[in-house]
């Protein structure tokens, strides 16, 4: 990502190519309890990400290797679709999708009180059905909604979001071709109600300040992101009962 | 989720979300202090009952506790145990000594196969959350007809009513005779009229037993048949 000089993403009048401000998000939209099969699940729509979430258990854990005698371990499956980009991607784990599945689940493992099912496993299955940049931070959003739906305890949700810095400019949620072009991505994975950090990665270069604005933008898009998936998993219910909670 | 008749007073929570100040209050079931606070860890109505705070969870899974009156299903036999599914995240353990019955070692394949069905008691629950079942005990045996079917852990309450008032009307409408385990499996058996009626009652309670007005779905359903 060492940025391309030749490709305009913000337009004259300071926008950028979408007509969004910099510090402005693409639309989020979450619905929580999606698949009847699973424990819990959900679906995230991030602009033009789409992902849905499955969680099952807690359950034994196989093989007994991966056990652990004082916690559960949370046994993360991010995968994409073969049809989720303009190219094909091949079916299966590939470097990627097992860095992406690691890292996700150690970020999950932060907010669910684990230590309350020993040796048990609990199963989290992302699958990507559409990506425009920001998968990592919808599949995390998603994993937390259907972890709370299935029930699972959790100290917090945790929400994914991530901004960047374009033609030296910070701005937030990059697209697709402002991630491909731009200098620099900075992903996290907050807890909206104190504010920590359970995941954060950086690709390209940013200046403290850069970073620090980056920080503020992430940390803004959390709260907001946060009341979408509070409000989500409340209609489920407030819904089915008829308008009364 | 008895409280979901009181409709508006109830307040639904999401993790992380702030319930009230830590102090003087202890944290229940469902919830956690953090700082001053006392934050819920699941989906759920607050609670506040005696000056403890908890969260009645939308939706959870079973963990067995000692005593607990479970329905298992056996996944796997030895010579000397079973291994019973009980709808938790871990397997019961039946050994030999805790069965009904005699059994010779090497037999147990004889009393109770894969897929045969127990009513049985957890006997005991160890931190590794390694359980032990019972079979000893009045009323405690094989399963050998009748049907099953499994319910939302937090709908149990509202299947058995207040001191098991609901389920005692609903033995005396459907002519059945109905188990409704701890673990979220309900067990009937009696005539084919009396097991229809109740799979129409097991179907509104997985439907609608969170619901505010779902005692009087089911009440309508229990007039409708006793007017039938």
């Amino acid at each position: 990502m060492g940025g391309y000089g030749d490709v305009q993403l913000l337009r004259d009048d300071g926008l950028r190519l979408d007509g969004r401000k910099v510090d402005e998000m693409r639309e989020v939209k979450v619905e929580a309890g999606v698949l009847p099969a699973a424990d819990g699940s959900a679906w995230v729509k991030h602009g033009l990400n789409v992902a849905v979430c499955a969680v099952y258990g807690p359950m034994e854990a196989h093989p007994r290797k991966i056990q652990r005698q004082d916690r559960a371990v949370i046994d993360v499956r991010y995968n994409m679709a073969p049809f989720s980009t303009s190219d094909r991607i091949r079916p299966g784990f590939n470097r990627r999708s097992r860095e992406i599945s690691k890292v996700t689940a150690e970020a999950l493992e932060s907010v669910v009180l684990v230590e309350r099912y020993p040796r048990s496993k609990i199963r989290v299955e992302i699958e990507i059905l559409a990506a425009e940049a920001g998968t990592r931070c919808v599949g995390i959003t998603a994993a937390a909604v259907a972890l709370a739906d299935a029930g699972i305890p959790m100290r917090d949700l945790i929400v994914g979001v991530a901004s960047g810095k374009i033609e030296d400019t910070v701005v937030l949620d990059l697209d697709k071709a402002e991630d491909n072009y731009g200098q620099a991505d900075l992903p996290m994975g907050i807890l909206p109600t104190t504010g920590e950090i359970a995941f954060l990665q950086m690709d390209g270069d940013l200046s403290v300040d850069e970073y620090n604005t980056c920080m503020e933008y992430n940390m803004k898009a959390a709260k907001e992101i946060h009341e979408i998936m509070v409000d989500a998993l409340k209609r489920r219910y407030i819904e089915k009962n008829g308008g009364e909670s | 989720m008895s409280g979901a008749k009181k409709g508006a007073e109830l307040r639904l929570v999401t993790p992380g979300e702030a319930i009230g100040a830590s102090s003087g209050a202890r944290a229940g079931s469902g919830t956690l202090i953090m700082g001053s606070n006392i934050i819920a860890t699941k989906v759920g109505w607050v609670n506040q009952n005696n000056g403890v705070t908890s969260v009645d969870p939308i939706y959870s899974a079973y963990m067995p506790r000692s005593g607990d009156l479970v329905i298992g299903v056996v996944e796997s036999v030895r010579n000397n145990l079973w291994f019973a599914d009980v709808n938790g995240p871990f397997n019961g353990l039946l050994p030999m000594s805790l069965a009904p019955w005699k059994v010779e070692f090497g037999a147990a394949r004889q009393h109770m196969d894969i897929g045969d069905i127990m009513l049985a008691r957890v006997q005991e629950v160890d931190e590794a959350h390694n359980i032990v079942l019972t079979m000893k005990g009045v009323g405690l045996r094989r399963l050998k007809e009748g049907i099953m079917s499994n319910i939302s852990m937090n709908h149990i309450s509202r299947l058995r009513g207040d001191d098991d008032a609901t389920l005692r009307q609903l033995k005396e409408v459907s002519d059945c005779r109905i188990i409704v385990a701890e673990n979220g499996r309900v067990w009937v058996d009696g005539d084919s009229d009396g097991i229809t009626f109740m799979r129409t009652v097991l179907e509104l309670v997985r439907n609608d037993g969170h619901k505010a007005n779902f005692n009087d779905s089911l009440e309508a359903l229990i007039e409708q048949r006793r007017n039938a």
